[in-house]
């Protein structure tokens, strides 16, 4: 306890409360308070709907979220796969490659989102890869994107490993594919879950790459929510909005969930 | 080569050829005029164009105030969980990573609500006062931007900052307390010298991600703000000036590398 007199403590707790929710609480429940209005402009919505709910949960707005999930659920996957080997390869490298495969795989959070788009659509829109116009563009930009984020928690969990389960298993004749397998694997599945989760809720979110490369007919949410938005239908992306951040905690709890009953198997 | 080696090899290989190729494509059509040929005419251009070193000057102070901003408000929010604790502060921490997992152009579309021409803050004012029109007209200027990225980015720099202070020692602000020390003398000799390193690493991880901000400047749609990332997104999509918009992305992806380095270097030194 760091102020000690009680009318310090509720000093602090005042300034605590006026700097936290106007910036933070409040931008939130905006746009949740938003998404029921037709009209905002007074101190509170009016004008209450449901209607805006309707639009962003069928037609355009559905296959937007579909089209999200997919993209979300497909890049996760890859690029937990790439992350986790590169990971699990590199903690058996020398201190001097495992340095340089870091590097090489922490680079593209350090490029900007917008570069990776620009770079990824100037390679491949033109033989022999040609992927322009396609959904697979999209789902490689975000893969690449983060790839990055899922080695780094994962090579972060296997420096936490206890490396005497592994020890023990080999001494006692496992061979390495079996350690990994039934050894090491489990051991690193919380930190593959939370990883999978950040990936999900990076993927489910990421707007810059995608507005450089989504072909017409794999839009996902963010995209929609911004052409709501520059057309000025405000209420309307609210509610795509509000649908989006329920997707992604939902898909976050979902995968916690599965995470969990994994691990005590 | 040895068998370790070869088993980091198809990572690499394929990160080689979704990342590292099409980066290297990037600069090498930088390098290639519309006109034909290879030459450094397109940097030659951009450099001499007022919208790029307007961007560049955006870019720069935008991200270095943005981080300044995030520091100052994520230790003072920080601080009061951590050692001024109140009865949900917990709650408030675990909010703090919610918010971590929502897109950053979210913040944008809630100010455009709350202080936009509309707005609830300009819509108060008018009810108060009769005015025709309030008095918060920054959104479309860097300022609603500043506003978006320090709203936005904070979480970022308070959560390192939760995590160093509590491996702290409280016993040793129990023992400065007793001495005589009041607060703002133990925030800046016991706690501010343990939590530097972390404060360090998160705002130099904000400052990057500031710099390369793009959904934020996007839905704010002013055409007054326009930064690094935004100019490479209209110069390819808007006006199909492929050359222009990668000699732009070289410049940016040379400074946030340059600065994420540098990250990497303050982290590894914190220990974070």
């Amino acid at each position: 306890m760091l102020v000690h007199s009680r009318k310090g403590r509720w000093a602090v707790w005042a300034v605590f409360l006026v700097l936290f929710v106007p910036l933070f609480a409040l931008p939130l429940l905006v746009v949740l308070g938003a998404s029921f209005a037709t009209h905002w402009s007074g101190v509170l919505p009016s004008g209450l709907t449901t209607a805006h709910y309707r639009s962003a949960t069928r037609g355009e707005a559905l296959q937007a979220l579909t089209t999200s999930l997919v993209t979300a659920l497909t890049a996760s996957l890859l690029a937990l796969a790439a992350g986790a080997w590169a990971a699990l390869a590199g903690a058996a490298l020398n201190k001097r490659h495992r340095r340089i495969l870091d590097a090489l795989f922490v680079l593209p959070v350090a490029v900007p989102s917008v570069v990776v788009g620009l770079s990824v659509l100037v390679a491949f829109s033109k033989p022999p890869m040609l992927l322009n116009g396609t959904r697979w563009i999209v789902i490689l930009a975000h893969t690449v994107l983060v790839t990055a984020f899922a080695h780094q928690s994962v090579s972060a969990a296997i420096t936490r490993l206890d490396p005497a389960y592994e020890q023990v298993a080999a001494s006692l004749g496992a061979r390495p594919g079996y350690v990994l397998w039934r050894v090491r694997l489990p051991l690193l599945l919380p930190s593959l879950t939370a990883a999978a989760g950040l990936c999900i809720a990076l993927s489910m979110g990421e707007l810059s790459a995608t507005m450089m490369l989504y072909p017409p007919d794999w839009t996902p949410l963010p995209v929609l929510i911004y052409a709501a938005t520059d057309r000025g239908a405000l209420f309307t992306g609210s509610a795509v909005a509000v649908v989006l951040m329920a997707a992604t905690l939902f898909t976050l709890f979902a995968v916690s969930r599965i995470g969990a009953k994994a691990s005590y198997r | 080569m040895p068998r370790r080696l070869l088993w980091a090899m198809p990572p690499v290989a394929l990160l080689a050829l979704f990342f590292l190729y099409p980066l290297a494509l990037v600069v090498q059509q930088s390098l290639q005029p519309d006109s034909g040929g290879t030459s450094v005419q397109p940097y030659a251009d951009v450099f001499a164009s007022e919208a790029f070193r307007h961007a560049l000057w955006t870019t720069v102070w935008l991200a270095l105030a943005s981080t300044a901003g995030c520091m100052v408000l994520g230790l003072l929010l920080a601080l009061v969980i951590a050692f001024v604790p109140f009865p949900g502060a917990k709650a408030v921490a675990r909010f703090v990573d919610v918010f971590l997992s929502f897109p950053s152009f979210l913040i944008t579309l809630a100010l455009l609500f709350i202080y936009g021409s509309v707005g609830m803050a300009n819509g108060l004012w008018t009810d108060i006062t009769g005015a025709a029109d309030g008095p918060f007209q920054f959104l479309t200027t860097p300022w609603g931007v500043l506003l978006a990225e320090v709203t936005y980015f904070t979480p970022f720099v308070m959560r390192p900052l939760l995590a160093a202070f509590s491996q702290l020692d409280t016993a040793q602000l129990e023992a400065a307390g007793s001495l005589g020390a009041r607060a703002p003398r133990i925030v800046r000799q016991v706690i501010l010298p343990e939590a530097l390193p972390a404060l360090a690493a998160g705002g130099s991880l904000v400052l990057v991600l500031c710099l390369n901000e793009f959904g934020i400047v996007l839905f704010t749609g002013a055409k007054g703000v326009t930064t690094l990332p935004m100019l490479v997104y209209s110069k390819a999509i808007l006006e199909s000036d492929y050359s222009g918009a990668c000699v732009v992305a070289v410049v940016n992806v040379l400074i946030s590398v340059g600065l994420y380095g540098l990250y990497r270097v303050v982290s590894r030194r914190a220990g974070a």
